[in-house]
């Protein structure tokens, strides 16, 4: 199970975080302030695998992290999820970012966090891997933006009318 | 320029933590304005805010109602802000979530599927147990008659459910059984999750599903054996992902028995041998699958094969494969020795890895890896990694390789030489025991003493920081001085050693003890009275105790003086006896490094981190 996905940039600023088990607000925060901690002295020629620290959980969990540009993608996982495989699926989350925002950068999930979390949707529920294939996860996305898209016309229309 | 936008062009324009305070505070007053108008089409972008605030750590409950009534409207792009903002401020302990369950409940069955699917996404992240309960036989019809894309959701959302309310997990076997017919691979991986929920959940379960290895293996086959499919393609594997998914199932229900791992033998045993091994994806797959082999009733000839695909790995470039390798082989190294020890090779080369953590995988390795034929070889290299080895890691080594040389010496002088070694090279980061166990071991060897004592009196010449050293150098020459002072030694070169060299060693230590040095007695009773007066108390209390026996009991001095019977090791007080190692003071504080951690400690006081460029 993944317990928790965060994004931050170089100086820990939270650029998205998703927790898939109920913590209140300021350990939340504690638990970002931690994990960037851990994650930013990290040398660049070492393992992408981190024990992790006292507040997500002790023994059992990890942090699987990768590192682009001025982002850490950070996954915290326990034992039953394949480091290896985390690892690909974060690559496959940057990748589909990437096609979505064309040439994605860290401006774009600054001001569009929320369909940040529209497409992450489609690739993890509940903390459990929900779609790995990135066309299928691409599709459904623009699926659902149309019908948004298709209703805020519509009151226009309204408006209008 | 959307509202939103403006909002975080002006958070971000901050120049101080209270500078975003204030804006924050302002912004946030707004949304709550607005939240108590009425509708007016904004409202999605409101919230959209309000989360976006949230993120960054400041206080947003005020918004739980504003979710709950977004949730109940019926414009998708409300209800989706409205569902994602209960998922971020809303648990289960709330009242509030308690007001969405009738939503969710309606829009389980909406007939719109990405309505559906908000729906499930909310209930699988937050559902109480109470919801889980109400809604789990909506659950189980959406597992059996809907699209794949609500199958696969529906199939997650009913792992939350019985990881919420375990006796629920009757209720969703049949469905999950009958999932395996899909073709979807998106559905068949929901459902292979979910199969390993209510296996590992209950005992029962899992028997039943034993059966299902027979379509698993089919199901792999085809992934593994089929041509080129573009749809689950990835860098030339077909869906890796699933097959890791299944390859963990095969695993559980093979696990102890022996006919269902009978069944999946060849399978495995393909799938090790036929996967790409130089791309990444194709690197998990493999790994998955010696992870399977080794936790099943595995043939020998599929268990070399995993220990060999571990060995490989080890010499990947990617330093993420060296270091799972590494685990691995750590795990087994009890039960599959014979296997391990032919990497030994590979596992040794690894001490020498840049990655610290591959470095202490790979020092743990090769001390559970060190045996009677190998022990010579083994020491030089683990005494090579202790001198340049990172400071966390030298007491752990130190301790591995007193504890390998203690059980595998091949010789006492071997034995005497190896631990004199680390003492030279880390004896800093030794255990407080040592100086005693390696005191008692001198004493055994008495072929040795002259040995032994030449070479520590040498040691102590040259380098007098090391404390562990110091104290077991002090006490042989104490004890064996005599055999120091005559010159000859069978093992070493001749030294012509006076007692005047000895004494300035002594005295350099600022450590006074009676030798068996018979003339110079007054030059040590001079040396003696002085710490007299000594402010350490320990250090002041001998002396004395020392100059008592000069002066009032001389004639027994001698009998007194005698030499050391040999310490029984664990007898009672077996510390170091009377004129065995005495504090000395500290030229160097102690540290003794026991198992700390590889990372850093927090910091007791965090700094906020102002992001005042881009």
């Amino acid at each position: 199970m993944i317990k928790a996905i965060l994004i931050f940039n170089n100086h820990g600023k939270p650029r998205l975080s998703k927790f898939y088990e109920h913590y209140n607000e300021d350990t939340e925060q504690q638990i970002i302030r931690e994990t960037f901690h851990l994650v930013s002295k990290r040398d660049e020629n070492v393992c992408n695998f981190l024990e992790g620290g006292m507040l997500i959980g002790g023994s059992d969990y990890k942090l699987i992290y990768r590192h682009y540009a001025t982002l850490y993608f950070v996954f915290c996982v326990d034992s039953s999820e394949s480091e290896l495989g985390i690892l690909d699926l974060i690559q496959v989350f940057v990748e589909t970012l990437d096609k979505c925002f064309e040439n994605v950068c860290e401006l774009d999930l600054i001001f569009h966090v929320d369909k940040v979390h529209n497409i992450l949707a489609e690739m993890v529920m509940g903390g459990m891997v929900l779609e790995t294939n990135m066309n299928e996860i691409i599709t459904q996305v623009d699926a659902q933006n149309k019908m948004e898209k298709s209703e805020v016309s519509l009151t226009l229309f309204d408006i209008y009318s | 320029m959307s509202p939103g936008t403006a909002m975080i062009r002006a958070i971000r324009s901050a120049r101080t933590q209270c500078e975003e305070r204030g804006v924050i505070q302002r912004e946030c007053a707004a949304i709550r304005a607005q939240f108590r108008q009425a509708d007016n089409g904004g409202r999605s972008h409101n919230l959209a805010k309000l989360l976006y605030v949230h993120m960054l750590g400041y206080p947003a409950h005020f918004g739980q109602m504003e979710c709950v009534r977004m949730i109940a409207s019926p414009r998708y792009s409300e209800k989706r802000v409205g569902y994602l903002g209960a998922m971020m401020l809303l648990d289960e302990k709330q009242d509030a979530s308690l007001l969405i369950t009738n939503s969710i409940k309606n829009d389980l069955s909406h007939s719109n599927q990405y309505v559906q699917s908000l729906a499930l996404c909310t209930l699988a992240c937050m559902g109480s147990a109470e919801m889980c309960r109400d809604l789990a036989p909506e659950i189980d019809r959406l597992l059996r008659a809907s699209n794949s894309y609500i199958k696969k959701k529906a199939a997650l959302c009913a792992v939350h459910i019985v990881r919420k309310v375990h006796d629920l997990g009757e209720l969703f076997a049949p469905a999950a059984r009958s999932l395996l017919a899909e073709k979807n691979h998106g559905v068949l991986h929901g459902a292979v999750v979910l199969i390993i929920e209510l296996c590992e959940r209950n005992p029962e379960t899992l028997e039943r599903f034993r059966k299902t290895v027979p379509d698993l293996v089919q199901i792999m086959k085809g992934l593994v054996l089929s041509g080129y499919s573009p749809e689950h393609d990835v860098a030339g594997i077909s869906d890796p992902f699933l097959q890791v998914r299944i390859l963990r199932l095969l695993r559980i229900l093979g696990h102890n028995n022996e006919g269902a791992s009978d069944a999946m033998n060849d399978l495995l045993a393909q799938v090790a041998t036929n996967t790409d091994s130089t791309k990444t994806v194709g690197n998990a797959v493999l790994y998955e699958t010696v992870l399977t082999v080794l936790d099943i009733k595995s043939e020998s000839g599929l268990r070399v094969l995993a220990v060999n695909i571990l060995g490989r790995f080890l010499l990947n470039n990617d330093r993420n494969i060296r270091y799972i390798a590494m685990t691995s082989l750590q795990k087994i190294v009890g039960t599959d020795h014979n296997a391990v020890q032919r990497h030994r090779g590979t596992i040794v080369d690894c001490l020498k890895d840049q990655d610290a953590s591959v470095k202490r995988r790979a020092l743990e390795l090769s001390l559970a890896l060190v045996s009677a034929s190998n022990v010579r070889s083994m020491m030089k290299e683990l005494l090579l990694f202790l001198s340049s080895c990172p400071a966390e890691l030298k007491a752990h080594a130190a301790s591995g390789i007193f504890n390998a040389a203690e059980r595998y010496a091949p010789s006492q002088r071997w034995h005497i030489d190896t631990i004199l070694h680390v003492l030279t090279t880390a004896g800093g980061d030794v255990r407080d025991e040592t100086v005693p166990n390696l005191i008692q071991l001198i004493t055994n060897a008495s072929e040795l003493h002259c040995y032994t004592v030449h070479k520590l009196y040498r040691a102590l010449l040259t380098d007098i920081s090391q404390q562990s050293l110091v104290q077991v150098a002090c006490w042989c020459i104490g004890e064996y001085g005599d055999l120091l002072l005559r010159g000859e030694c069978q093992e070493t070169e001749a030294v012509q050693v006076h007692a005047d060299d000895v004494l300035d060693a002594l005295e350099t230590v600022l450590q006074s003890h009676i030798t068996r040095i018979t003339d110079n007695v007054d030059r040590i009773r001079s040396i003696v009275s002085i710490y007299g007066s000594c402010i350490d108390v320990e250090l002041q209390q001998r002396a004395v105790e020392y100059n008592a026996l000069f002066k009032k009991y001389d004639h027994m001095r001698a009998a007194v003086l005698e030499r050391m019977p040999v310490i029984e090791k664990n007898s009672p007080g077996h510390t170091n006896g009377e004129s065995a190692g005495e504090a000395i003071k500290d030229i160097q504080p102690a540290k003794i490094k026991q198992g700390e951690p590889l990372l850093p400690p927090q910091p007791a006081n965090q700094v906020h981190y102002i992001d005042t460029d881009a």
